[in-house]
This record gives C-alpha cells, structure tokens and sequence, in this order.
C-alpha cells in the first residue's frame, strides 16, 4: 500500500523536528508535521507522536497532522494535535489502491473522524487526490472531483486542497478542474496542491491564482519524489513558489532565504541535491 | 522521508467588495498580471524556435561532433518544428563550440517549411553564412550596457550601429533577419533592467527591419510580474505578433513566464530540447528551458504547435546520450519512468 509519503530511508526523529523548526521560524503559517497513519504502512512516520511533541510549536503556526481513521485522529490528539487532514480521491481505483477502500467507504471513515473533531473542536483539512488525473484510471472529470470536494466540505472540511497527484496537469485542465469545483465548494475554502512531475506546477498555480485561489501547497527543496514515476520530482518547491509569488508583489509573510537555509539543511541531512531551482541558483550565482 | 508540505496564506490580502479574481498588489502592472484572467484567450497556434542545437550546445561543457550536430538538427526537423536555429557564424575563436558551423549548415537535411535561422553578429559572419547557405539570419543585443560590453565588447548603440551594415546587405539579398534581445528582466551585472530600455532596443531592431524580435531572460530572474511589465512596455513600441519570449529556467520561472506572455498576446517561444545549454552567470544552475516541458503545457492547453512530442523526446534522449547528460526536461524524465 502507497501513501503520498515516497517510500525512501528512514528520517532521524531529531532531523525532522530540526527542519521543523527551522521552517516555523520562516514565516510560514502552516506547517503539516506528520501523519498519524498506522507505522506498519507508513514506517517513515513511526515517530509521530514524538515529532509532534518534539517540535517547538511557534505561536501563529498552525502544525496540521494527517489522520486516516479515528485510530490515527484519536492517537494525534493524545500526542498535542490542534489540526488535523483527511485524504480522499476522486479516483475509485487510486483510492482501492492506496487507502484500500473505496471513495463511499473512505467518506464513512472520514465523516467519523471530522464529527469527533468537530466536537474537541479541532478544525479538519480535506485533500482530494488524482484531481488531474490517475495514475490507473488516467483522465479524471471535473465533475468526480467537484462531486468529491463538496462531499468533504459540506461534512466539515475547512478548506480543501485539491491535489494534481501525478504532475500531469497544465493550465488547460488546471482551469477545467477549477470552475467546475468553484461551483460547488467557495473559491475561499479551496487550496492547489500541484507536483511538478511533469515541470508544470508554477503554470497550474499561476492559473489557479488568477481563478482566485489564495492557498498553495509545497515543499521546502521540493522534497518527495513521485511514487508513480521513479526518479522524477513530486511535491513542487516552496522556494520556487515563494520565488514567483513575490515576483508579482503577492505578500506570503515567508522569508524566502530562510526558507533556503532550511531546504539546504535538510538536504544536507538526507545526503541529496534540492530539488529547488532558485535554490540551486542562488547557491551558484556569481 | 518525510513529505513536509505548506501552505501559503495570502487570504489577508484579499477585502470585500474586491473581485475575486484579483488580489490586492501595490502596482497596476502585477494587479495586471494576476487579472489577467485564466479564461483570457490564448493563442490558437504557437510558433516554437528551438534553439537548441545553437544556443543549447552553445552553452554545454562537452563540444559535440559535428555529425552529432546534423543527426540533432535532423532529428528535431522531423518532429515538426518549424524553425531550428542551426549554428553561429560568430568567429571561433570566441564559440569554438560552433567553429565547424559551415560544415553543419551544409550537412544538414533542410526539410521544406522548415527555416534555419543562424547567428551572424557581424558582416563578416554574415556573408560567410550566406555563403555556407543560410537562409535566415539573427542578431543579438542586449538591453543592458554592461552586459553589452561584457558580452560583445561594444555598447549597446555601437552594436545596433554594427547591424545596420548586416540589415542594409539582408535586405539586398533578401534574407530575413529576427532580432534578439538579452537581460530583458535582468541582468548579471546591472540587476534590474528598466522595461523602457527594452522596448527602446526592442524598437530599434524592429525598425531596422527584423522581423521578429525575441525577448531574453537571460538569467532567468523574471516572474509572471516582471515579465508581464516588460511587456507591456515593448508591446507599445513593436506589435505583439512580432514579438517571441526566450525564458531561462534558471529560477523554475520559465512556464509560468510563458503562460503570462502568451495571455498578452505573444505567439512565439523560444527554447530547447532536453533544455540544453546551462547558465553562464550561475554555475551549474539550469539555462534554456525545456522544448518538451513547453510543448506539453502548449498541448494541455488545447494550442497547436505541431510538435509530435515523442519524435521531440527522442531527439532530446539522442543528444544526452551523446553528451553523457541527463536531460532538464521534467516531461522527459517523467514519461520514461512511468
């Protein structure tokens, strides 16, 4: 069983908790910590419950952690979890494959976790995965990922992040996607989360930008390479995000050579090259 | 490892009463490029210049052989491109990289409709590409002084003064001319490059009979805001149809520059295969961008550029084989790990 974590070493707890801590002292509001998922699937985030107590909780940062399950919701806020995220999909078979269920049963799952926390009132973030295509089923509707996006807002979700899992998007489809959902759950609650698999991820943001989304998912040196085609990158890098972003007199509040220092020094750590290209020309700049 | 994921919040920029589909900025040129609407209709066509057997291999460490160089050329002749930019008539003694530039433009297989522009930054370049049998020339300036000087040695006014004598022996023998542009957002040296200076250049060359002016980044500093100012500075002085956009990826700006520019109107787009041809100014750093990674985007986007996108591929994984290098282009990358 896949999860959106690239199955690659073992991080050392105390290199975690450093880079988090590093990061939460860039100006960066929202810094997803770990994921409370069992460790029999996800090794990688065996230590969550000592990262999330380990970790110097900035004031105005918020720490969201992943909980599949009420196992994983109820074990996060024993360990200090003020937030927490639920991942759906919009493709049946991503879903059989990766969560082991299908998006109806996923939903149940989900709808218990948001009711208990709604009651600790913990708020909940939802993420619709494949929302530009599968890497099994390939094109994926509009209307599969609107109909998904609206089931998890209207059960509580806060903001959905609507994530292009694969990198195949492009401004065309990014477009698409976007009005269909913006009919259904308010542009104000919607969030892009685009891979760069396919160097497309600055466009699609730029494009949802211009639709009127306000919040962008990324990762410090582009961190997490694709678990569908091996060897490329994943998750887009906040530096180049952060890059285009002030370029065009958007404020973030994010300091952006903090954000740097923080991806060369967990890059240092892992023992690999960022994946950042600002990065990698700010390091080699005459 | 661990997927550190975050969120930027800019949702306090954002007050009531504005429209949703702009945010707040401080200038009217980024409120601009923002507003720009993702809607805004896009060119139907898009014109690709693939530079990468000049510009590309111009810029690699390794010098390449010069049937490796033809094979290239004819390669990316049958993927669709429309115009290749074969070689450099400059002397070798400054690009030794392009020192059998004869040799290649006689070498290769001109597919009809295709056009070979190359270099000429001189009349002496000139007459010998004319002679080598060349078609189309180009010439480079810069809007930056320094990088001028830099570059070629003379100031920006002295070089446009050097291609009067290269427009005036064109025209005579009827061979067109598209003109180039370097540091249009930035510059190594200067920093930032004011837009009115482009455009006074940008102008210059239009007026002196190119018929296409190219607008580099040649650091790749530009973003959606700095690109979309320059412009609209230019597009007041040479019309958006004879305008093309050269984006270096040196920063990861390059697509999302395209996008802007392709919303204002311009339909011509520079770039390489494999994105050969890394950054003079940042060691190691990445150049060009990738003629795959724009080709997909132009694709998804419902634009006709009639690339085949796998012949492409295959041109770029022939060339990095022989380079010993991987290939920049994350489409590439990705489409052969699936």
């Amino acid at each position: 069983m896949k999860s959106f974590i690239v199955p690659q070493e073992i991080v050392p707890t105390r290199v975690k908790i450093e880079l988090i801590d590093m990061l939460s002292a860039t100006g960066l509001s929202v810094i997803e910590a770990t994921s409370f998922v069992s460790s029999k699937w996800v090794p990688q985030m065996a230590d969550h419950t000592d990262v999330l107590q380990g970790i110097q909780r900035a004031p105005n940062v918020r720490y969201p952690v992943l909980t599949p399950n009420m196992q994983g919701f109820q074990d996060a806020i024993a360990a200090g979890a003020t937030e927490v995220a639920v991942f759906g999909s919009a493709s049946e078979t991503f879903s059989r494959r990766n969560i082991n269920c299908s998006i109806d049963e996923s939903m149940l799952r989900f709808e218990e976790v948001i009711n208990a926390a709604k009651e600790q009132q913990i708020p909940v973030r939802g993420y619709v995965s494949c929302a530009l295509g599968c890497p099994y089923e390939g094109c994926i509707e509009p209307p599969k990922v609107a109909e998904v996006a609206k089931r998890m807002y209207e059960m509580g979700c806060y903001e959905i992040s609507l994530g292009d899992t694969i990198g195949v998007g492009t401004p065309g489809s990014m477009f698409k996607m976007l009005q269909k959902v913006m009919k259904d759950v308010p542009v104000d609650a919607l969030a892009v989360h685009c891979h760069d698999t396919y160097g497309q991820a600055l466009p699609n943001i730029l494009t949802a930008l211009q639709m009127g989304v306000s919040v962008v998912d990324s990762a410090v040196a582009g961190l997490g390479g694709c678990p569908y085609a091996q060897g490329s990158t994943g998750n887009v890098s906040t530096e180049d995000v952060l890059y285009m972003l002030h370029g065009m007199g958007i404020q973030t509040g994010v300091n952006l050579n903090k954000v740097i220092e923080a991806g060369d020094c967990i890059c240092n750590a892992l023992g690999r090259q960022t994946n950042s290209r600002v990065a990698q020309a700010k390091g080699r700049t005459l | 490892m661990m997927a550190a994921a975050m969120r930027l919040v800019n949702r306090s920029i954002l007050t009531p009463g504005m429209d949703r589909q702009f945010l707040a900025f401080s200038s009217a040129a980024h409120l601009r490029t923002v507003g720009l609407r993702a809607a805004d209709a896009l060119p139907e066509k898009v014109k690709m210049v693939e530079v990468g057997p000049r510009d590309g291999l111009q810029n690699e460490k390794t010098v390449v052989p010069t049937e490796t160089k033809i094979k290239l050329i004819n390669m990316l002749s049958e993927s669709g491109l429309a115009v290749i930019e074969a070689t450099s008539f400059v002397s070798p003694k400054w690009v030794p990289q392009m020192a059998d530039q004869t040799e290649v433009m006689k070498g290769i297989s001109k597919k009809p409709g295709v056009s070979y522009p190359v270099l000429t930054p001189n009349l002496k370049g000139f007459q010998a590409a004319v002679k080598a049998g060349a078609s189309e020339v180009a010439i480079f300036g810069a809007a930056s002084e320094l990088f001028s000087k830099k570059n070629i040695n003379c100031s920006v006014e002295e070089s446009l003064q050097r291609f009067d004598d290269i427009m005036k022996a064109a025209k005579e023998a009827a061979v067109p001319v598209r003109g180039y542009v370097s540091c249009v957002v930035g510059c190594p040296y200067e920093g930032k490059v004011a837009p009115e200076k482009v455009a006074h250049v940008a102008k210059r060359l239009y007026s002196m009979g190119c018929y296409e002016i190219s607008l580099g980044d040649t650091i790749g500093v530009g973003t959606p805001g700095s690109m979309t100012e320059m412009l609209e500075a230019v597009s007041k002085e040479v019309p958006l149809s004879a305008l093309a956009v050269h984006c270096h990826d040196t920063y990861g700006q390059a697509l999302a520059n395209i996008l802007v520019a392709l919303q204002m109107g311009v339909s011509v787009v520079d770039s390489s295969v494999a994105g050969l041809g890394g950054c003079p100014y940042a060691q190691g750093a990445s150049g060009n961008v990738a003629t795959e990674d724009v080709v997909y985007m132009l694709h998804g986007l419902g634009i006709q550029t009639g690339v085949d996108l796998q012949k492409l591929m295959d041109a770029g994984a022939f060339i990095c084989r022989t380079l010993n290098r991987k290939t920049s282009s994350k489409v590439a990358q990705a489409t052969c790990k699936l």
